[in-house]
């Protein structure tokens, strides 16, 4: 029997396990130490900042269950709004369709490129980075156009609207998160994502449509970025051009953060929604302590993750 | 009966970077027959196979399929990190009104499906988790449940024990009396003159034979497949080892009480030099962790092991050092590193002894890896070949000549002779005999009887991770060896259990 292989169930269960366990600690102490933290309009609005990074991470995961990486999502995201943005002045439909078809585009072009010609995903995805980066400066003037949305419009509701204070967002995230977790699990197209990215070779020996797999995922994965640009847009009620640097790293942080290998084969969408929860109440927590600079923010964050990163590293012993 | 083929191959041809796997391949598969495709490492056979299946596209010729085809490859060719069940189902699960797929259903049908191939582990857990051969036999089951016209078998029981080769060989017969053609590659002549009707041999890429298997007699094919005159074969035996090996020194290797549970309980095993102890057992009775536990690659509960008298340390690093060295069973996840060369596969162990001051000498190990490449005909077109590249048996080799060449005093070998030819096995195990005689100290495992018999001069019978009896000299029969790996059921009708 192979040690490798039983210590990954092993992994797999401690893992998401380790990050729970640090979601619900985080959660008792910040409740604890700071007494803002438990208010409802606090919860509302963690949720809320969590939702749309749990869209993105959501395709994310499954790119990385493939061995895959998408390093182009902080830029989709980001033209992904101002896409909505430039649309809302045609109405909610194109509002809310012009950034999932040009981002689901380009991420089907990102999973093309990776599945046919083999070349690494790191690079395909750094370059739609770049260029999806430098599409959003030419249709903003560099940044000094920002398109704005009627407060009034239907799309502004999108972003804005709430049941009992909860934003709109939040349901939508968490719906997809529920979609995405059947799909993982309970479809074909789930069972090819793992077989893909648990061996490659032998999937493609047990007749999995690998190239169609990695091409489905990328293609997920720009659309969701598209989509929560969009919702930040609506919820913004502008296209924000600065948005989204680096934001293809918290999603990484997270899903990896979740229990989601990042050899492959094995994650979880629920591991995924805890490493959000995760990261969204160490930044929540930052502010709440106030007097950082926001500088230091990140670097607390950092730290932080690097924490949780290496407690779960022990907790697999 | 009617012949009628369902496959057809004419004039197919495969060329993989100037070497020609395929030259110019005839082959006919007729519905209802169980045909051997026979030939040495490297011969074409996985080749022509992936031909059949789409997998490559030949360089040129023609294939007329007429019949769905299922296919298991050399390599165990699942998914580790996927259940049990999810592998078994893949691309055809079971699924409720939604259509989504019906885990609990697919778990109860997957549990029930392989307990008819002998295997009760739990098909929920990742199928990494299973020893080789039980993955094998899920990926029999796998082929075999598809509904196929055509079932290709490469090598099916090169990684099973005897009693789940007998599981294989009924499924086999099973198959055939539902009328439907299958493909069987295997080295084991047994195996080949039991089940097949019809043999195609290859060699070097042609194919050099093709009719009816029993009037072909066993040496005349194995003749055709070396390409070598049937004199010339009859010369050597059917194993190559020599006579037993006298050691009257001290053992060079004492592993005590070694316990991990609960899969090895109390195990001793001591090893002279000169000296080749067997462990047999069936599967899952805890030879190949018995095997790492002395190496240091599994966690003991207690348990020690002695080189030349001084403890060692229980770790990988401190037993190589000591001069232990082990040939893991599995060689894709254990083993081989595909993306090197043939060349730093081979030295990869031996560097430390090979290096200056982390400096290697390059025309040293130039001079060691084509020795070995020679002594066990390991087929290259150079030692800069990607191992990735090379047929199953021969990556076997090199990992056989990566141990070898870092001249170790213990030499643990599991399964060594594992998808290796009949020529290539005469001379692995001659080799073994060979290195014996030099005073190296070997425990082999082998799920092969008749290697363990002739090979060993005394056995070590395993059972349920326990020692269940030692044979020694006379005692070394198959009688005598099933009796003792079958003790449980024996143990009452029969009194006298051999005892040491
Ligand atoms: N992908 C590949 N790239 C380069 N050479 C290859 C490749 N696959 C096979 N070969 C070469 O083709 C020849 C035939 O290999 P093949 O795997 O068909 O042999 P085989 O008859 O199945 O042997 P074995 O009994 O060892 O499994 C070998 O020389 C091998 O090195
Ligand atoms: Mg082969």
């Amino acid at each position: 029997m192979s040690t490798v292989q039983a210590t990954a169930t092993r992994t797999k269960v401690l893992q998401r396990q380790g990050a729970a366990v640090a979601l619900i600690l985080m959660v008792a102490v910040s409740w604890l130490v700071f007494p803002r933290f438990g208010s409802l309009d606090n919860l509302r609005d963690l949720a809320l900042q969590g939702s749309f990074l749990a869209v993105i991470a959501l395709g994310m995961t499954f790119v990385i269950i493939t061995g895959g990486i998408d390093l182009s999502v902080g830029s989709l995201y980001a033209l992904g709004g101002v896409l909505a943005a430039w649309g809302s002045q045609y109405g909610f439909l194109v509002a809310l369709t012009l950034p999932l078809l040009v981002c689901g585009a380009i991420g089907f072009v990102n999973g093309l490129l990776i599945a046919r010609t083999n070349m690494a995903p790191f690079i395909v995805t750094l370059a739609s980075l770049l260029f999806a980066r430098g599409l959003l400066l030419a249709i903003t003037d560099e940044g000094a156009n920002t398109y704005q949305i009627a407060p009034d419009s239907a799309f502004v509701e999108l972003g804005r609207g709430t049941v009992f204070g909860f934003g709109y967002p939040i349901f939508i995230a968490a719906a997809l998160a529920v979609l995405g977790g059947l799909i993982l699990n309970r479809t074909t197209f789930g069972q090819n994502v793992f077989a893909t990215g648990g061996a490659e070779q032998s999937a493609v020996l047990l007749g999995v449509p690998v190239a169609k797999t990695k091409i489905g995922v990328y293609t997920m994965s720009g659309t969701l970025a598209g989509l929560a640009g969009a919702l930040t847009a609506a919820y913004l009620q502008s296209g924000v051009t600065v948005i989204g640097v680096g934001t293809e790293l918290d999603a990484i942080a997270v899903v990896v953060i979740g229990g989601t290998l990042l050899s492959g084969g094995m994650g979880t969408v629920l591991g995924t929604v805890i490493g959000v929860g995760l990261i969204k109440v160490i930044q929540n927590v930052i502010n709440q302590i106030g007097t950082l600079d926001s500088n230091y923010q990140s670097v607390v964050s950092g730290v932080f993750l690097l924490i949780v990163v290496v407690l779960q590293r022990i907790l697999r012993r | 009966m009617p012949t009628e083929p369902v496959i057809e191959v004419a004039g197919v041809t495969k060329t993989f970077a100037g070497v020609k796997a395929l030259d110019d391949v005839d082959f006919t598969l007729n519905r209802g027959e169980i045909h051997a495709l026979v030939g040495e490492n490297g011969a074409g056979k996985s080749t022509l196979i992936k031909v059949l299946t789409g997998i490559h596209s030949p360089d040129g010729g023609r294939i007329a399929r007429n019949g769905r085809i299922s296919t298991i490859y050399q390599e165990v060719n699942l998914v580790p990190l996927m259940s049990v069940a999810a592998n078994l189902f893949l691309g055809r699960e079971p699924r409720n009104r939604l259509g989504l797929i019906d885990r609990t259903r697919r778990d109860a049908e997957a549990k029930e499906l392989l307990q008819g191939y002998g295997i009760t582990a739990d098909v929920s857990s990742p199928l990494g988790t299973l020893a080789v051969g039980e993955q094998q036999m899920v990926a029999l089951a796998r082929a075999v449940e598809a509904d196929a016209d055509v079932v290709i078998m490469d090598e099916p029981t090169s990684s099973l024990e005897p009693r789940e080769v007998e599981t294989l060989l009924d499924v086999v017969r099973k198959l055939h009396e539902q009328g439907i053609a299958i493909i069987y590659v295997s080295h084991r002549m047994d195996e080949l003159y039991r089940i097949c009707d019809t043999v195609t041999v290859l060699r070097d890429g042609v194919s050099v034979h093709s009719g009816p298997l029993k009037e072909l007699p066993r040496i005349e094919l194995v003749s055709l497949m070396l390409g070598r005159s049937v004199n010339e074969i009859q010369k050597h035996g059917t194993t190559a080892f020599g006579e037993d090996h006298h050691a009257d020194t001290l053992p060079v290797l004492e592993a005590l009480d070694l316990t991990s549970k609960p899969r090895i309980n109390n195990i001793d095993v001591s090893i002279r030099p000169g000296e080749v102890v067997g462990l047999a057992g069936l599967l899952g009775s805890g030879r190949t962790e018995t095997a790492k536990a002395i190496i240091g690659a599994l966690p003991l509960d207690h348990g020690t092991v002695l080189v030349a008298g001084k403890p060692v340390p229980h770790n990988v690093k401190a037993a190589t050092r000591a001069g232990i060295s082990m040939l893991a069973e599995d060689r894709k996840t254990e083993g081989i590193i595909p993306n090197l060369s043939v060349r730093e596969n081979i030295v990869l162990a031996a560097l430390p002894k090979l290096s200056r001051f982390g400096i290697t000498s390059r025309s040293k190990q130039d001079r060691i890896v084509d020795a070995f490449i020679k002594r066990l005909r390991i087929k290259v077109s150079s030692p800069e070949q990607k191992v990735a590249e090379l047929s199953g048996g021969n990556q076997q080799k090199v990992l056989l000549a990566r141990w070898l060449c870092t001249e170790p005093k213990i030499l643990l070998l599991d399964e060594p002779t594992r998808g290796i030819d009949v020529g290539a096995k005469a001379e692995v195990q001659a080799l073994i005999d060979e290195l014996a005689k030099e005073g190296l100290a070997v425990l082999l495992i082998s799920s092969e009887l008749d290697e363990l018999l002739d090979g060993a001069d005394r056995l070590i019978v395993l059972r349920d991770g326990e020692v269940a009896g030692e044979l020694e000299g006379a005692q070394l029969t198959r009688e005598h060896v099933l009796n003792a790996i079958a003790a449980e059921v024996m143990d009452d009708a029969d009194g006298n259990q051999n005892s040491h």
